[in-house]
């Protein structure tokens, strides 16, 4: 096979597994506290729609993926409130915010539709690295900062989760919230922090994809990635190192529906991750107790103290 | 009756600091008084005892000094300071540790970690290796050993207390909560907790320890306190008290000790079990080769420490769970994996452990729930319609026979109190005349007199010719009512004893795993 092909594919594979990788990366610690956030779309779109219209009028896209962290995180603590405080359904409030989100993004992007931005935010080459053959091409060019922080922050994330007294809490609080609170942990402000910064991080994804990614506005522009992102929680299983490896491989079907476009029908390309991600889902039912296990025990569940 | 609070002072001058204190603490529920004005005290170096019936407000008391209920009213004083407890962390930062009834652990996770979780001066990097090595240290002090890296899942139900209680005293606890904590313990357990308890004695702490058996309570208190309906009967000094007298105060009336119980006669084997394999519901295997019969006219007792495979296996010879491998024959039938509907039809009934989950349907009224069983057969159902003056007669007749308490037999199941709701199970079980009944718990969390009617009505089957399966945790109800004695231990019966010359020590051991007695 062509080389040039390869390294071109790896590349991009990259560039559109990052808001993959961030969004996973919220909802991992979302759910890891015990609460499913299904309104990662919304959120993203959100983030998407922030960044961009910032980005264009101030002309600095950093301040984009600012406002796309912002509105993510504040369209979060909305659900935050609806599961934690008034314990609401945490399925129904998810979607909600999901199509809250797109309806809300579409309505005031009217006038921005198919616009570029007059500022994107600009690849990097890493000085030195870059210089390797193949691998400096397929990793080191041509990529957005986001790319490399979105792995930093993985590492670091799962560091925090495993190896922290806040990841004792949070694992604690997302697998029996009754223990937590009878030792004194403050259970709705976890889970508020950690809803929070779920919805901070899809915010910023989606933010990449109008300020970096495709530097434009277009309704509906995160196309399902929200969805995506929630099978690839359950597919990384919790787990923020593995999210990197399940964000990019996504990013590679995603891309690859791109490329095949000249053989396949391009309707049939375009469900390839969608239908990957009924299938992990499926498998990670089938599988039983191995990937079960790892799903926080009161993932879903609202808390309420003293009930028997 | 030296039964007035506050009066006797077995030990220690009457002016002795208490740790702590409540005094005329009231909270009510919807519906109950589960407190009211209790005043209940303890000292340093003292293990005082609360004991009370199912339902008498103990748990409710101590959550209330954990700082998980607020009261209605009344106050708390710890060390002569009047204080408010609003949280656990508040109750912690004033010496107050608890073990709860069911523990509060997160299972995935380490010993180390549980302990960590929350406590105050941990390390932020890496926090589960220093506090392992503090729980190192603290196990030695109290002779509570445990392993700091076993996931808590791991551990046996005894050993998962012990991380309770070092998770209480590296907090500092200075006043440690029990409730409950030999329920689940093997009375080997037991007497290592009570070792562990004088030690913490000796070390100033003071120890609320909450029971409803009283020969435990005798053994370990310095003081007792009896609690009924919600109110401090009395505080009396454990040597001044004998059985009879705390159980009349717990009671409030005369208790009977024995049952009468005839003599057996059993006749041919009702149930044989040969064999089975049986999975729970994390798919792994729960019952292990069981192999036993029961005949009619006994009672067949299954004793052991809850999760050995018990519910499994009631579980499997009712038709709802699968059976891997091995027979079981009913009545001379082969009904390996048939279904509960046939079972049911040739003459099984299920007093199921959980009785408001698996017993009733909670909003189905008092009659519906009567004829769950028969409703498709006649005189209930006739040309595939209801005969509701049937349903409403057959009800009205067992209402009455079984002593069910409910305003009408169209009120909602839910709404009878636990006696109750087990009595209408027990009427719809047995009132077809079952050859075999499989009791599953069938007095747990019930009264003292629910429980000897339900005693009472099993004895009555094994009377009448049917084949019983017990299955309890209550060692001391096993005892008393089986024929024929069997511990299960991690899915295996690890022994059968005959009931009449059982003894505690043995079937503690073998609750244990520890020891193989055939019989
Ligand atoms: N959270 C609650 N909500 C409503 N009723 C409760 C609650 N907790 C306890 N009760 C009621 O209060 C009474 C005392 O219960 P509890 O303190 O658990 O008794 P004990 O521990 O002595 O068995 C019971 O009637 C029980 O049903
Ligand atoms: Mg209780």
């Amino acid at each position: 096979m062509d080389l040039g092909w390869l390294v071109s594919t790896v590349s991009r594979a990259l560039a559109f597994g990052v808001p993959l990788l961030w969004g996973t990366l919220g909802e991992i610690y979302a759910e890891r506290s015990g609460v499913v956030n299904l309104g990662v779309e919304g959120m993203m779109i959100l983030g998407a729609y922030a960044g961009f219209a910032v980005a264009q009028t101030v002309g600095v896209p950093a301040l984009g993926l600012l406002a796309a962290a912002v509105v993510g995180a504040a369209a979060a603590l909305w659900h935050a409130f609806l599961t934690v405080t008034l314990r609401a359904n945490q399925y129904v409030s998810g979607l909600a915010l999901t199509l809250f989100g797109l309806g809300l993004a579409g309505l005031l992007g009217r006038g921005w539709e198919g616009k570029p931005l007059r500022v994107p935010l600009g690849a990097i080459t890493v000085p030195g690295l870059a210089e390797i053959p193949v691998l400096g091409p397929m990793l080191f060019v041509d990529q957005t900062i986001l790319t490399y922080l979105g792995v930093l922050l993985a590492v670091i994330l799962w560091v925090v989760l495993f190896r922290t007294r806040w990841g004792v809490v949070i694992r604690s609080v997302g697998e029996s919230p009754a223990t937590a609170d009878s030792l004194g942990i403050n259970v709705t402000l976890v889970r508020y922090l950690c809803v929070a910064l779920g919805g901070l991080l899809a915010g910023v994804g989606g933010g990449y994809l109008s300020v970096a990614y495709r530097p434009s506005w277009t309704e509906g522009m995160t196309a399902g990635m929200g969805w995506i992102v929630i099978a690839l929680t359950i597919f990384a299983s919790w787990d923020p190192l593995r999210a990197i490896w399940g964000a990019f491989f996504f990013g590679a079907l995603y891309h690859l529906s791109f490329r095949l476009q000249a053989y396949v029908s391009p309707e049939l390309l375009k469900l390839m991750p969608y239908a990957f991600a009924i299938l992990v889902l499926a498998v990670s039912g089938f599988g039983g107790a191995r990937w079960r296990r790892r799903a926080p025990g009161s993932l879903g569940i609202p808390y309420v103290r003293g009930e028997r | 009756m030296r039964a007035a609070a506050g009066s006797g002072h077995p030990d220690g001058p009457p002016e002795s600091p208490h740790l702590i204190r409540l005094e005329e603490v009231t909270k009510s529920f919807p519906g109950v008084t589960a407190n009211d004005r209790v005043t209940f005290e303890v000292r340093p170096g003292e293990v005082h005892a609360l004991l009370g019936e199912n339902g008498a407000g103990k748990t409710t008391l101590v959550n209330i000094l954990y700082g998980l209920y607020r009261p209605d009213s009344g106050s708390i004083v710890v060390r002569g300071r009047r204080v408010a407890i609003r949280s656990p962390r508040e109750a912690i930062a004033l010496g107050v540790g608890m073990v709860h009834q069911h523990f509060k652990l997160v299972l995935p996770h380490t010993v180390a970690e549980n302990a960590a979780l929350g406590l105050p001066g941990t390390p932020f990097w890496a926090p589960a290796r220093d506090v392992g090595r503090r729980l190192c240290a603290l196990a030695e002090r109290y002779g509570l050993p445990v392993d700091p890296d076993r996931r808590v899942w791991e551990l046996s139900a005894g050993e998962q207390q012990r991380v309770e209680i070092l998770k209480a005293l590296l907090r500092g606890a200075q006043v440690l909560i029990l409730d409950e904590p030999t329920s689940v313990l093997t009375p080997q357990e037991t007497g290592e907790l009570f070792k562990v308890l004088s030690r913490m004695r000796e070390e100033g702490h003071g120890v609320i320890f909450i029971s409803h058996k009283l020969t435990e309570v005798l053994e370990v208190a310095d003081r007792i306190t009896v609690m009924r309906r919600g109110r401090v009967v009395g505080t009396v000094a454990a040597a001044e008290a004998n059985k009879p007298m705390l159980a009349r105060m717990m009671v409030g009336r005369e208790v009977v000790f024995r049952l009468t119980k005839a003599a057996c006669t059993p006749g041919e084997a009702a149930l044989s079990v040969e064999g089975i394999h049986v999975r729970n519901d994390r798919g792994l295997p729960a019952v292990r080769g069981a192999t036993f019969h029961v005949c009619r006219g006994e009672i067949f007792g299954i004793a052991g420490i809850a999760g050995n495979g018990q519910r499994e296996l009631v579980e499997a010879l009712t038709g709802l769970r699968r059976i891997e491998q091995g027979k079981v024959r009913i009545l001379g039938n082969e009904v390996t994996n048939r279904s509960p509907r046939f079972l049911a039809d040739i003459g099984v009934a299920h007093v199921p452990e959980e009785r408001i989950r698996m017993g009733i349907v909670p909003g189905l009224s008092v009659e519906e729930n009567l004829i769950l069983k028969r409703h498709h057969r006649p005189p209930f159902c006739r040309a595939g319609l209801l005969h509701l003056a049937s349903v409403r007669r057959f009800a009205q007749g067992v209402i009455e026979e079984y002593g069910i308490v409910t305003s009408s037999p169209n009120t909602p199941a839910k709404l009878l109190s636990g006696g109750n709701i087990q009595k209408l199970i027990l009427a719809r079980e047995l009132s077809g005349q079952p050859a075999l009944v499989l009791a599953a718990h069938p007095t747990y969390g019930l009264d003292v007199g629910a429980t000897e009617q339900i005693r009472d009505l099993l004895l009555r089957q094994r009377a009448g010719g049917a084949a019983v399966l017990l299955v309890s945790e209550d060692l001391e109800e096993v005892m008393e009512l089986a024929d024929r004695i069997a511990v299960m231990f991690r899915g295996e019966i690890t022994g059968v004893v005959a009931g009449g010359e059982a003894d505690r020590e043995e079937i503690g051991l073998m609750m244990a795993g520890e020891e193989r007695v055939r019989g």
